[in-house]
C-alpha cells in the first residue's frame, strides 16, 4: 500500500475467541508499585 | 472508533476494537475523517472540496486504502466484547501482596504508606501468618497454576528471614498441588548484602529497586529517619545485584515528583550506572504537598515523555539495549482482549495481605478498614466485595466506554479511583491523561522502530 503501512497483525477479537485462561500476571496499575498496565503484560500462551 | 493523533512525525491511527495500528501519510490522516463504520467505496464528495490541495486521483487511491482496511476489519472495527464482561465474576484468586512488613529503615517523603507503616502499629509479619497467606492462595486459587507473590511493605528486607522461609514453604507446595510460584520483591536496598543478593537473585522471578536517579534528585526525598540521603549507599548494591543477576527481569524504578519534570534526565543516569530496564512512575501524594503533580503541570509531564520517547528511540536505532517499562507494548502478543477488559483485578484475582493476617482488595486500601475483605485467622472472605471489585471493568467504568485507550489501560487504579473520586468506577482524570500520553509514545515507538 502507499498511504498506509499496517503494523501489526490486529488480532484483538481472535484474541477473546482462543483467550480467557486466567494464567497472565495480575497487574498492579498503582504507582506507587510499579504500575502495570495490560499494556505492559503477555500472553503466557 | 479510531483513535488518531501525530506525533514525532509519525501519523498514526488506531482502530480501537481491532488493535490495528496503521502509520499513514498527511493526506490519509486527514481523509479519515470522512469515514464511519457505514463507508461505501465512493468517496464522499465533501472530502474533495476540504482536500483540494491535493489531486482527485490522490484522494481515491488513499481512500480505496481506507475502504480495503475497512473491509478488513481493522478500521471501524465493532465492539463485541462486552459479552465477555462478567466472565471473571467467579474467577480464582491468583495474585497476592504480601505486607510482610509494616515498617521502614526510610522515611522517603512522598512514601504512600505513610513512610512504611500505613498509619497504624509499626510490624513485621510473621512467618506464620506467611504460611496461611500461601494456603490461602493456593486454596482460593482453583484452576490456576501461575501464581504471584509480592513480597511489599514497609522494606520487606527488614523481615528477610520471612521471606526466605515463605519462599522455602510456598516452592514445597508446588508440585502437590501443580502451581508454579512468581516471586517479586521491592526494595529500598539499604540492607542488600550479598547473602539476600543472592537469594533474590535465585528466587525472584523479578525485583523492583527503589531509587529515583540522580544524586541530588533521589536524597531530596529518599530519606533516611535521620534525614540523610540514601543515594550513595543503595547505588552499589543494587549495582552488585543486577550485575549478578544474569538476564532475569529487574526494574531500577525511580519516582518522579514536580521536582524533577526533567526525568529523562534521571533515566539516563540510572542507564549510564549500568541499569537498562528503568521504570520512572509519578508520585502519588497529597496534592497539598509542594512535591506533588498538578493538573497544571500536565503540559510539561507530556513535552518530558515525548522527549524520553524521541531519546530511546535514538538509542535502540543505536543498537543500545535499554528498556523503558511504560513505553513496552506488544500489538499483537500483548493480553488477549477478556484480559483488557478487567485490568488489575484488584479485589478479584489479585489481593493484600497484612501482618495482621488482614485481606484487602490492594496495598494501597490496606487501612481502610471499610474495604477489609477478611481475615486469615478466622477464615472470613468476604466475596460480596470481591464481586463488586470483578465488576470493574471497562464497560462498568462510564468515562472508559468513551476512551480510546481503555484497552491498554483498562481502567486505571481502583485504589486512586475511590480516593480521588469516591468510587472505584470513576477514573482520576489526571493519570488517565498521563496514561494516554504514554500509550501514545509506546505505540508511536512502535512506528519509528518499524521504520
Amino acid at each position: 500500500m502507499k498511504h498506509i503501512k499496517t503494523l501489526n497483525n490486529a488480532n484483538l477479537k481472535e484474541s477473546a475467541v482462543k483467550g480467557g485462561c486466567g494464567e497472565c500476571q495480575a497487574s498492579c496499575q498503582s504507582a506507587c508499585k510499579t504500575s502495570c498496565t495490560v499494556a505492559n503484560q503477555k500472553c503466557e500462551k | 472508533m479510531i483513535h488518531k493523533f501525530s506525533l514525532n512525525g509519525y501519523n498514526i491511527i488506531l482502530d480501537v476494537y481491532s488493535g490495528a495500528v496503521h502509520v499513514v501519510d498527511d493526506l490519509t490522516f486527514r481523509l479519515v475523517d470522512f469515514t464511519d463504520e457505514n463507508m461505501t467505496p465512493q468517496v464522499p464528495a465533501k472530502a474533495y472540496d476540504a482536500l483540494s490541495e491535493y489531486s482527485a486521483e490522490d484522494i481515491d487511491s488513499a481512500y480505496a486504502e481506507l475502504f480495503e482496511i475497512f473491509n478488513r476489519g481493522q478500521l471501524h472495527a465493532a465492539d463485541d466484547y462486552e459479552k465477555f464482561a462478567d466472565m471473571m465474576i467467579n474467577a480464582s484468586v491468583k495474585s497476592m501482596c504480601l505486607n510482610i512488613s509494616h515498617d521502614c529503615n526510610l522515611a522517603c517523603e512522598y512514601c504512600f504508606a505513610s513512610k512504611g507503616g500505613f498509619g497504624g502499629e509499626r510490624c513485621l509479619m510473621s512467618g506464620e501468618t506467611a504460611r496461611k497467606a500461601i494456603d490461602f492462595l493456593i486454596e482460593r486459587s482453583v484452576g490456576r497454576r501461575n501464581l504471584e507473590v509480592d513480597f511489599f511493605g514497609g522494606e520487606p528486607l527488614m523481615n528477610f528471614d520471612v521471606v526466605r522461609k515463605t519462599v522455602e514453604y510456598a516452592r514445597s507446595k508446588e508440585a502437590e498441588y501443580g502451581k508454579n510460584f512468581r516471586f517479586t520483591i521491592t526494595t529500598n536496598g539499604l540492607l542488600l548484602d550479598d547473602d539476600k543478593i543472592d537469594f533474590i537473585n535465585r528466587e525472584m522471578h523479578n525485583c523492583v529497586l527503589s531509587i529515583d536517579g540522580r544524586r541530588e534528585v533521589n536524597d531530596r526525598l529518599r530519606l533516611d529517619w535521620g534525614g540523610k540521603g540514601c543515594h550513595d549507599r543503595i547505588l552499589p548494591k543494587f549495582k552488585k545485584l543486577v550485575a549478578l543477576r544474569g538476564d532475569k527481569d529487574y526494574y531500577a524504578r525511580a519516582t518522579y515528583t514536580r521536582y524533577n519534570l526533567d526525568f529523562t534526565n534521571d533515566i539516563m543516569y540510572l542507564y549510564e550506572q549500568g541499569f537498562d530496564q528503568l521504570s520512572e512512575e509519578p508520585v502519588v501524594s497529597d496534592p497539598k504537598l509542594d512535591f506533588s503533580i498538578q493538573e497544571s503541570d500536565l503540559p510539561r509531564i507530556f513535552e518530558e515523555y515525548e522527549t524520553l520517547a524521541k531519546k530511546l528511540i535514538e538509542m535502540k536505532k543505536a543498537g543500545e539495549r535499554i528498556n523503558f517499562f511504560h513505553f513496552m507494548i506488544d500489538l499483537d502478543q500483548g493480553p488477549c482482549a477478556i484480559r483488557r477488559l478487567r485490568g488489575c483485578s484488584c479485589g478479584n484475582e489479585y489481593v493484600a495481605v497484612t501482618p495482621q493476617g488482614d485481606i484487602f482488595p490492594c496495598h494501597q486500601f490496606v487501612g481502610h478498614d471499610e474495604w477489609k475483605m477478611g481475615n486469615l485467622n478466622d477464615g472470613t472472605f468476604n466475596t460480596d466485595i470481591k464481586k463488586k471489585f470483578a465488576r470493574t471493568t471497562i464497560y462498568n467504568k462510564r468515562k472508559c466506554r468513551e476512551c480510546w485507550a481503555r484497552f491498554y489501560c483498562s481502567g486505571g487504579c481502583n485504589a486512586i479511583n475511590n480516593e480521588k473520586n469516591g468510587s472505584i468506577l470513576e477514573p482520576y482524570g489526571l493519570y488517565c491523561e498521563m496514561e494516554k500520553k504514554r500509550l501514545e509514545c509506546a505505540i508511536m515507538m512502535q512506528a519509528a522502530l518499524a521504520d
